[in-house]
């Protein structure tokens, strides 16, 4: 046993080595290209930055992850250079590793109850994560677990997203059949077509599926539940439970006057075209995407820095954000924000569209907005943004996005009898277990929560394993 | 993977393609559509089901060869594939008997108004079609048309076949003899469509058209394919393709269609076909 002072020393040594810089990609050239912006750790930085971690006892992360990782646990192994064995330690409970430690908000989660966080600065939980998990897909050692015996239960899975990949791969390996229905003709789900490669190289994502597949799961792609087939027709089939994690993708318009005319994209088809389509190398691929000069992107969330900086890279001289509110109640990731502020994009805080004008051939030149202040806060704890009378101004661009969210898509709810959804069209389950109020239908992800997180996605993806692998085997 | 079983020109550029795609066959309905990728490298489009077979486990589409992805589709022979299709889209047409049913259909829209003809004359419907091209070698599905019609009617817009003119004039003309019309179906381009629901317009002839704007994933995620109808925007994938014409913004329609012109050209001077499909 250490005694106090022994362990006191030991902490201190281990501050004494500052949080490791994950080394990135300048500024002026990145914005020529779509290839991740940071490069990730070597392993001797990655083992550095390991050692920092001081193997609480009780520690301050694993509560503060949703999946709970056990994360001194892989950290250690890190430290000791064992990387793959990191790597398998981290995939027990997230099957996700390489896209978490790139895309959930650790400043949110882990790293913000990271003991040494209270005197400096908390270890580096998301970049060890992305390392280890990008060390086993370069040396390729990727472990297939056995699954266990068949046991003759049938599910489906509905929608390739995090929630659906997750579910599919915790069913599969417990041994059950596995189908998953995808609408598009790739998996992945935002994963795919909506975080831009600079963010998220996509082959991350297609060896992520492909590991799911080898374990078994089948994936049925251009399969629109609720067109080629309903739910019902799924039970009809065969199938002893359906899963629904199909997302919340219908795009949110303003309403306000001229959004439809032509310049005019929702962010869900610009990243869509951008991503999915890989318009960025169109003529190579066929899909086009009007490459703007002046872009103004109407959010601040996520998905509106995605846009602006994929608006820089397909070559706008001005990238605007239009935020109705201040910088401090954006909802983006603080590192999105910073790396788009260092790529150049111009933000119009307290900004907010009422407008857009159209030249003589109906294509977008000039947006309306109003300046706002803030007032009280609203339900969501943020300020309320107030109109400020006769501050309208314009400003000329040639193509907008409207990132200001999504919303549930109609189209399951509606094709499925029994089914209850909330008001804002999202399915009602029991807590924890993603029970519908359908027997044998359960739901997580966005089409549950309205949009949040892939990690959050994943953990209910993986509750729900748990309560259809009860309710299959009891039937 | 969709194997194509049969490809012929219906004229110079206007093909009808029949392809494997059981599922889809097995539940369209009249008014339904596809959205097709040749390959992992094509563009998704969007196009009508005519026909299909469910015991072959087929589709029929009809497509005019306008840009990139119908000439690369147009190259393909049967024996080849086409990678991904996904279906059916969009709410069938609402099928009833109306009584007497006009189905208007121009150019490659003859096609897509052959299933709803036929269709609208297996409920029992009076049906008479209006069938219209710009000169007779490029009319198509005349005979398909005058079987599931109780009446055909051929307009060419430079008079070397049937009525010479429009096929609004002779709808007009129709109107004007008397006959009592409860419903007209009008599919074409858009200019045709317009002028089609000027003429019933004041006759409050309920005009059903269907629109197509432009798509990507035609499932309702990214709204590339918004029509202003009767004021409010709405998705043409999902809460169309058919509308009521009398409500639609078809100028809106035309410059949102134009939207990718100078890409669409660029397109078409790199064609990659040859590499695809096999
Ligand atoms: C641009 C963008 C950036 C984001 N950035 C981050 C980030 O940095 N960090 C973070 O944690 N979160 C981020 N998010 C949020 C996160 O991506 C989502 O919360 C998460 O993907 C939700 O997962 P899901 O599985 O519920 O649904 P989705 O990822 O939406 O997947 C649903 C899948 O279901 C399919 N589907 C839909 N309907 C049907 C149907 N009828 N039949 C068959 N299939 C269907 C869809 O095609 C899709 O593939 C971002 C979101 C966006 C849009
Ligand atoms: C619901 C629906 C049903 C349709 N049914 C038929 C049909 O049965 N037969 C037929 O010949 N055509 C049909 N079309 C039109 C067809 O989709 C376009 O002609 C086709 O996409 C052109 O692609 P392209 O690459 O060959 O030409 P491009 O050079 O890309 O485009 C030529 C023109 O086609 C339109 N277009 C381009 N891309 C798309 C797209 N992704 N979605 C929709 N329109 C686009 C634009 O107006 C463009 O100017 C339908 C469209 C819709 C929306
Ligand atoms: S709280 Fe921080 S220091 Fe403690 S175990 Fe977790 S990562 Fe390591
Ligand atoms: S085509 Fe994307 S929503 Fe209609």
């Amino acid at each position: 046993m250490e005694n106090k002072e022994e362990k006191a020393e030991k902490k201190e040594k281990k501050e004494k080595i500052p949080r490791q810089a994950m080394p990135e990609q300048d500024p002026k050239a990145r914005i020529g290209n779509f290839d991740e912006v940071p490069y990730g750790y070597s392993e001797e930085v990655a083992m550095l930055e390991a050692k920092r971690c001081i193997q609480c006892k009780k520690p301050g992360c694993i509560p503060g992850c949703p999946v709970d990782v056990d994360i001194p646990g892989f950290i250690k192994l890190i430290a000791e250079g064992k990387f793959i064995e990191a790597a398998w330690k981290l995939k027990e409970t997230n099957a996700l590793p390489a896209v978490c430690g790139r895309v959930c908000p650790q400043e949110d989660q882990c790293e913000k109850v990271c003991i040494l966080g209270k005197k400096g600065d908390p270890v580096a939980v998301g970049r060890l994560e992305r390392f280890a998990a990008d060390y086993e897909r370069a040396t390729g050692k990727i472990e297939i677990p056995k699954v266990a015996a068949p046991t003759g239960k049938k599910i489906a899975i509905v929608g390739a997203g995090p929630a659906g990949l997750t579910i599919a791969g915790d069913l599969v390996k417990v041994g059950h059949d596995v189908t998953v229905f995808e609408a598009l003709h790739k998996a992945g789900g935002v994963l795919i077509y909506g975080i831009p490669e600079f963010r998220l190289p996509k082959a991350i994502v297609d060896a992520e599926v492909d590991y799911l597949e080898k374990l078994g799961v089948k994936i049925v792609f251009n399969a629109a539940i609720g067109r080629l087939k309903t739910v019902d027709d799924l039970f009809a089939e065969g199938f002893h439970a359906v899963f629904l994690g199909v997302g919340a993708g219908a795009p949110v318009f303003m309403n306000v006057p001229g959004e439809n005319i032509s310049g005019i994209y929702s962010a869900n088809e610009y990243l869509t075209r951008s991503n999915l389509m890989k318009a960025y190398l169109f003529p190579k691929y066929d899909t086009p995407i009007v490459k703007g000069k002046n872009v103004a992107v109407i959010g601040g969330g996520n998905v509106a820095m995605d846009s602006v900086r994929t608006a820089l890279r397909l070559g706008a001289d001005n990238a605007y954000i239009i935020y109705r509110r201040s910088k401090k109640e954006m909802p983006a990731r603080i590192e999105e924000v910073h790396h788009a502020e260092e790529e150049g994009v111009q933000f119009n805080f307290l900004t907010n569209p009422i407008e857009y004008i159209g030249d003589e051939n109906g294509w977008v030149k000039q947006m309306v907005c109003n300046r706002m202040e803030l007032g009280e806060p609203d339900d969501s704890g943020r300020r309320r943004p107030i109109v400020i009378k006769g501050s309208e101004f314009t400003i000329d661009v040639d193509i907008v996005v409207v990132a200001i969210g999504t919303t549930a898509n109609p189209v399951i709810p509606r094709t499925t009898p029994g089914l209850d959804v909330n008001k804002w069209g999202y399915i009602v389950t029991k807590d924890g277990t993603g029970e519908t109020t359908r027997m044998g239908v359960y739901a997580g992800g966005d089409i549950v929560t309205g949009s949040a997180t892939v990690i959050l996605a994943m953990g209910a993806g993986r509750q729900a394993a748990k309560a259809i692998d009860e309710y299959v085997r009891s039937l | 993977m969709h194997k194509i079983i049969e490809k012929t020109y219906l004229q110079d550029i206007v093909v009808r393609m029949v392809f494997e795609a059981p599922e889809i066959a097995r539940k369209r309905k009249a008014g339904q559509f596809v959205v097709l990728m040749i390959d992992d490298k094509g563009e998704r489009i969007p196009l009508t089901i005519v026909d299909s077979d469910s015991e072959k486990g087929t589709l029929t589409i009809i497509f005019q060869i306008v840009g990139k992805t119908t000439t690369c589709l147009a190259q393909l022979s049967a024996g080849d594939y086409i990678k991904h299709v996904l279906g059916p889209l969009g709410h069938p047409t609402e099928v009833e008997n109306f009584g007497t049913s006009v189905c208007v259909g121009g150019g490659v829209g003859v096609g897509v108004v052959y299933p709803i003809a036929a269709a609208l004359k297996k409920k029992g419907n009076k049906v008479i079609s209006i069938i219209g091209a710009r000169t007779k070698d490029i009319l198509i599905l005349e005979e398909e048309m005058g079987k599931v019609s109780d009446k055909l009617l051929v307009a060419t817009d430079d008079g070397s076949y049937g009525f010479h003119g429009f096929v609004s004039a002779v709808l007009q003309n129709l109107i004007d003899s008397g006959e009592k019309i409860d419903r007209v179906f009008a599919i074409g381009p858009v200019p045709m469509m317009r002028v089609i629901c000027n003429v019933t317009k004041p006759y409050n002839i309920k005009t059903i058209v269907s629109l197509n704007p432009i798509m990507v994933d035609a499932t309702g995620m990214c709204g590339a394919c918004r029509v202003s109808v009767g004021g409010r925007t709405k998705f043409g994938c999902v809460d169309g393709p058919e509308f009521d014409g009398h409500e639609v913004d078809f100028g809106l329609l035309m410059t949102r269609l134009r939207m990718y012109c100078d890409q669409e050209k660029q397109s078409m001077d790199m064609c990659r076909c040859g590499e695809n499909g096999k």
